[in-house]
């Protein structure tokens, strides 16, 4: 016996309805129900940061919220930092300082710089390491990451020299 | 996960009845970061998650001078380490609850759910000890007060009765009996091999009072992962009244923490390493809550 339950919420500024079980995490909801893969599962509790997304504008790990959870709330996940003119900043900022390599952490990356840089627009880069110790990555060694999140910051405070 | 309810009542009465029906097999639910995990391992299979983030008793933060800091069981831990009161008034507190896990699970994880989840390597139980915090309960039976000291009864385990719900935790202020308040101060550390995101080895809290003369009035110790339950070390604290805060002092009541402590050796550290880590945090919390007192910030 199934026991949905219909929950309305915002996701990346469109309204969406769907139904979803209450053991269904709102990581299993975006991908599996609503078809946004951009927000990956990597370990399930909490300790990779694959599954970071948005909500009402606060960082949390996507599969240590229920589903149901988010009745009348607002997701940001990966898909939604990009706009009709490009990629955002902060995805712009990472190609340019190689922030990444396979990838697969890196929508949970983007999601947490911008956390970040919404509250903090100009970090340490002691900030930066402390806020993002919750976003596991195999292949960078995090300096590019580190990296770009400064380039992000300088392209998003328009204080970026030629070279940076 | 096993299927289960979820409800999320808006009152307490409502909770506790959904909490209290032993056929329901209901379970509070705040942050999640420690229940959905151990959910999803197989150590419980509540039929029912009773959701307690939208009861407003548990979702506030008040602070009086006089009356001292309440904070909802469902607060989590960013909004109180930014909450100004907070910050000021309680540096103490807010060196524990900043440093449960990363920037994520601080925008779930509450510390509510850090007590009553009873680890004995959570990192504000200790915190709370030192500052003489008590846990306010609500049950079929009524509301109740404990002292956080007696609130953990084994790793996993407290004194909470079926059907009872952790309402808010309550902080005296920060120096009770004094006018001054600058003259009582607290700190907590702890030892991890990361620099964040990581499970204390061992973690040590401090907090002490000063009188006019500079003598330390009142004192307590208490220690997170060197025990089944965190550590209220009283003698440690009772053998600093009356001294002068000094180094020497600090290094005696150390060394009272140290023999109380009952560390395990695990995967994290062995028991001599934690004995000896209980020595140095302590005494490096002593010194800190000292700094602090003293109205200085801490130098470590």
């Amino acid at each position: 016996m199934t026991n949905k339950t219909l929950v309305s919420a915002t996701v990346n500024n469109e309204p969406v309805e769907f139904l979803c079980e209450p053991q269904q995490s709102l990581l299993e909801c975006l991908r599996d129900i609503l078809g946004l893969t951009g927000t990956k599962e990597g370990c399930n509790d909490g300790n990779c940061g694959a599954c970071s997304v948005l909500l009402d504008g606060q960082l949390v790990n996507s599969c240590l919220v229920l589903g149901v959870e988010i009745e009348g709330r607002a997701i940001t996940t990966v898909e939604g930092l990009a706009d009709w003119r490009g990629l955002h900043p902060i995805q712009q900022a990472f190609l340019e300082a190689d922030g990444f390599q396979c990838g697969f952490c890196t929508p949970g990356i983007l999601i947490a710089t911008k956390a970040l840089l919404d509250r903090k627009p100009n970090p340490t880069e002691a900030d930066i390491r402390a806020w993002l110790s919750g976003n596991l990555c195999r292949c960078t060694g995090y300096d590019k990451i580190v990296r770009a999140v400064q380039v992000a910051a300088c392209h998003l405070n328009n204080t970026c020299e030629v070279d940076a | 996960m096993q299927p289960f309810a979820y409800q999320a009542p808006t009152s307490v009465g409502e909770a506790v009845a959904l909490l209290a029906d032993p056929e329901r097999g209901a379970r509070p639910f705040a942050g999640g970061t420690d229940l959905l995990v151990q959910m999803r391992r197989g150590l419980f299979a509540p039929g029912m998650l009773v959701d307690v983030k939208r009861i407003p008793e548990l979702n506030r933060i008040a602070f009086d001078p006089t009356e001292g800091l309440t904070i909802g069981a469902a607060v989590c831990c960013a909004w109180l380490c930014e909450h100004p009161a907070v910050r000021q008034q309680y540096p103490g507190l807010v060196d524990a609850a900043s440093i449960i896990g990363g920037a994520a699970i601080q925008r779930r994880a509450t510390l509510g759910g850090n007590l009553c989840n009873a680890a004995p390597s959570g990192d504000s139980i200790p915190a709370m000890i030192v500052l003489g915090a008590s846990a306010t309960l609500a049950g079929p039976k009524g509301t109740r007060t404990v002292p956080v000291a007696d609130f953990c009864a084994a790793p996993g385990k407290t004194v909470l009765r079926p059907g009872e719900l952790l309402i808010s935790l309550h902080v005296p202020p920060p120096a009770p009996n004094s006018a001054a308040r600058t003259r009582s101060g607290a700190r907590y550390l702890r030892f991890i091999p990361r620099g964040e995101m990581d499970i204390a080895v061992a973690g040590a809290g401090a907090w002490l009072a000063l009188g006019d003369d500079g003598v330390i009035t009142d004192a307590r110790i208490a220690l997170s992962a060197v025990a089944p339950t965190p550590l209220f070390v009283e003698a440690a604290g009772a053998a600093l009244i009356g001294q002068s805060p000094t180094e020497a002092a600090f290094a005696a009541a150390a060394a009272i923490a140290q023999e109380a402590a009952r560390p395990i050796s695990d995967v994290r550290g062995t028991a001599a390493q934690r004995r000896h880590l209980v020595g140095v945090l302590t005494r490096r919390a002593l010194h800190g809550a000292y700094q602090r007192a003293k109205g200085e910030a801490c130098d470590d």
